[in-house]
């Protein structure tokens, strides 16, 4: 088998859980026969029918107040947002209906809401965010978003089979990059629990606790930093927020006593202070520096080349911050 | 039932056509009168509940516009789902709920339908096909587009069925989710309940229309416009288009033109609502008008109803005392439940 890309393994998941359970289905703008804007859903139109690969009017909230209905009455949808920014068109739909409806009266709504996050593509203001604090903060769903193709798609397996709503959010950056391909092991049932963080790469000076594209990021900064300082960086990926894997990510700051937060997500608000917290709450005394957090600037993302690059964390900030980490 | 009255032969042959013609039996119309009897009775429990401290939070009426709830749920088939808004508790009713069920959730105990997570008729039930509301009107919308989604995937001859309010009707779901119904064409039916109002609102700050079915036609379906409160309209006209989402031939939109005859929640006086315009709807009372309608097709004659009547509020006497020695929830339980875990 030739490695997989983080889209095909995206691809690979719908279509293994839609083969294994009829009650799956996918919904969304273009996602049938065109096969969807970053084709997630390549060929599974031809496969599965128009009923199970089913195009959308231009409507999110519709869309996923759609899924919300099918999966109260038995179906177990995964709703496609052409780009994660136009969540926010269904937002009511998610923080008001889904995530309360368990709570409130105890109907199980398990509903997958996926699609494009992130930017370091020059898609601008509205084609770049990163919006799970939006979510996180909210009762009731649960939010993942992984960094490799065998993460993408044992995640969004387990995804889909929770009896819960599941902001699954995939970076468009990670889709075709080579350097991220991976040889996946075969057997269509190696799911990868929601709520487990992963060390991927270890290390007893210093960890960066990240998720979704910045691990790479994260990666190769602490290869410049073996290879340039000589000092070990451990990689925390948190791969889901929620439920947040609290003792893996204490049990590396336990080791290393040195925090690097980091995410690619505006950093007021951000997920990163609440890692950061809890980090402050439970592992105190074996810090050796203040936790540090490393986020995008407080601005939307912007278009040009040089304000992006400027905006969001990259190889070399996450290096420097390194740096006054390991030196505190 | 009271003494044995001789029963009025019919003095109107038209008017005892009426529920005939639409296949409703005498039983269903005592059926009907009961429901719509209770419905009242359990919002008229609920307001005093109110005005004695009882309830934690607030207290919404549908006095006024029980027919259109308790008719339109009426032409549904027990498996079929409902998605009950603000002024739908007698289709709640309908679909097969206890009162006492209604009343400890907006008593907030352990014991309701929410287990105190939820107030008023916020409450859904998924064994009788309902679907909760949000306070945030208009979701149910797509949602119980979704549930006949479902239905229509799986080749299952079952419909949806939700209402949404004069004042709602101008967010943004009622388009999405109409439309995707309509597009797909879903068993799926819309019944906007024009009350007059939205909270101190006129209809007429909402929309230009004058009837809000012609919204219909922007989504290519059928639409009508009734009047809601005379029961046998709603169900005249609810019955067929439940019937052509049963056939496969997709959703309607219908409005039930009706009148909100208390404030918008109890703490409400509704002091901007023209005195007139109230006096002209108490005249139109959906249940004495369908009272009436009995007496003179000799279904019921008046002793039948009156004790009727008399032995509903004694029913809700007991029920409300039933509900109020319910427990409210230990504090202990209140982080459960915010996901669902293991095998449903
Ligand atoms: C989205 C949303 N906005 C505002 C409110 C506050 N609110 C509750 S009921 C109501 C008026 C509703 O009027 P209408 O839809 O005509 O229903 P009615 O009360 O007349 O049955 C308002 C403004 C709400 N519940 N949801
Ligand atoms: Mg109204």
């Amino acid at each position: 088998m030739p490695p997989t890309n983080y889209i095909e393994a995206i691809t690979q998941a719908i279509d293994e859980e839609m083969a294994r359970d009829d009650r799956v289905f996918c919904l969304g703008e273009d996602i049938g026969k065109f096969g969807g804007a970053f084709k997630a859903t390549k060929g599974l139109f031809e496969k599965y029918g128009a009923d199970r690969v089913r195009d959308t009017p231009l409507a999110e909230s519709g869309i996923i107040g759609v899924a919300i209905g099918a999966a109260l009455l038995g179906m177990r949808p995964i709703a496609e947002m052409q780009f994660i920014d136009f969540i926010s068109c269904g937002f009511n739909q998610i923080v008001n209906q889904a995530a309360k409806i368990h709570y409130r009266w105890g109907a199980r709504v398990p509903l997958v809401i996926r699609g494009p996050c992130g930017g370091m593509v020059r898609g601008g203001p509205f084609h770049s965010q990163s919006p799970e604090a939006w979510f996180t903060h909210t009762a009731g769903l649960k939010v993942v978003a992984p960094s490799t193709p065998a993460d993408a798609k044992g995640l969004l397996k387990s995804a889909v089979r929770d009896d819960n709503p599941v902001i699954y959010l995939e970076h468009k950056w990670l889709y075709r990059r080579p350097s991220v391909r991976q040889e996946l092991p075969p057997g269509a049932d190696r799911l990868v629990p929601i709520g487990r963080a992963e060390v991927k790469r270890p290390g007893r000076d210093a960890t960066v606790i990240t998720y979704s594209a910045m691990v790479h990021l994260a990666l190769e900064a602490a290869e410049v930093i073996q290879r340039e300082d000589g000092a070990a960086v451990e990689v925390v990926d948190l791969r889901t927020l929620v439920p947040l894997d609290k003792p893996t990510l204490l049990d590396s700051v336990r080791r290393t006593s040195r925090v690097l937060v980091l995410h690619e997500a505006a950093k007021t608000g951000g997920f990163g202070g609440e890692v950061a917290a809890v980090i402050a709450e439970e592992a105190f005394e074996h810090l050796d520096a203040p936790v540090r957090r490393l986020a995008a600037l407080d601005t939307p993302v912007p278009y040009a080349p040089t304000l992006e690059d400027a905006a969001l964390p990259s190889v070399g900030k996450i290096v420097a911050a390194l740096r006054e980490l390991l030196a505190y | 039932m009271a003494e044995k009255a001789p029963r009025a032969a019919p003095r109107d042959k038209a008017a005892r056509r009426r529920h005939e013609t639409l296949g409703l039996t005498d039983a269903d119309c005592v059926r009907l009168f009961e429901l719509l009897v209770t419905t009242r009775a359990m919002d008229d429990a609920v307001a005093s509940l109110y005005r004695r401290g009882e309830l934690p939070g607030g207290a919404f009426s549908s006095r006024g516009q029980e027919a259109t709830a308790v008719g339109s749920c009426f032409c549904l088939n027990k498996n079929d789902v409902i998605g009950p808004v603000i002024r739908n508790s007698g289709a709640i009713l309908t679909q097969g709920l206890s009162p006492v069920a209604v009343l400890r959730n907006f008593l907030g105990r352990a014991d309701s339908p929410t287990r105190g997570r939820d107030g008023n008729t916020h409450l859904g039930c998924m064994d009788l096909g309902i679907i909760a509301p949000t306070s945030h009107l208009g979701t149910l919308i797509p949602v119980c587009a979704g549930a006949a989604l479902a239905f229509k995937s799986r080749g299952e001859a079952r419909v949806a069925l939700t209402w949404i309010g004069d004042g709602a009707a101008s967010i943004g779901d009622f388009h999405e989710g109409l439309n995707i119904a309509a597009v797909w064409r879903l068993p799926f039916v819309l019944i906007i309940e024009n009350n007059g109002w939205a909270y101190s609102t006129p209809t007429s700050h909402q929309t230009l229309l004058a009837d809000l079915s012609r919204r219909a036609e922007g989504y290519g379906i059928p639409g009508a416009s009734f009047d809601g409160n005379d029961i046998l309209e709603v169900i005249a006209h609810t019955r067929p288009a439940v019937e052509r989402a049963r056939a496969g031939e997709g959703p309607t939109l219908l409005e039930a033109r009706t009148f909100r005859m208390k404030g918008h929640a109890e703490h409400d006086d509704a002091s901007y609502v023209p005195r007139e315009l109230v006096e002209h709807w108490k005249a139109r009372d959906p249940i004495d008008g369908f009272e009436r309608y009995l007496h003179e097709s000799g279904v019921l004659t008046p002793d039948e109803t009156r004790a009727l009547r008399a032995r509903v509020a004694a029913d809700m006497e007991r029920m409300e005392r039933e509900a109020l020695a319910s427990p409210f929830p230990d504090a202990g339980t209140v982080a459960a439940g915010v996901f669902a875990e293991g095998e449903a």
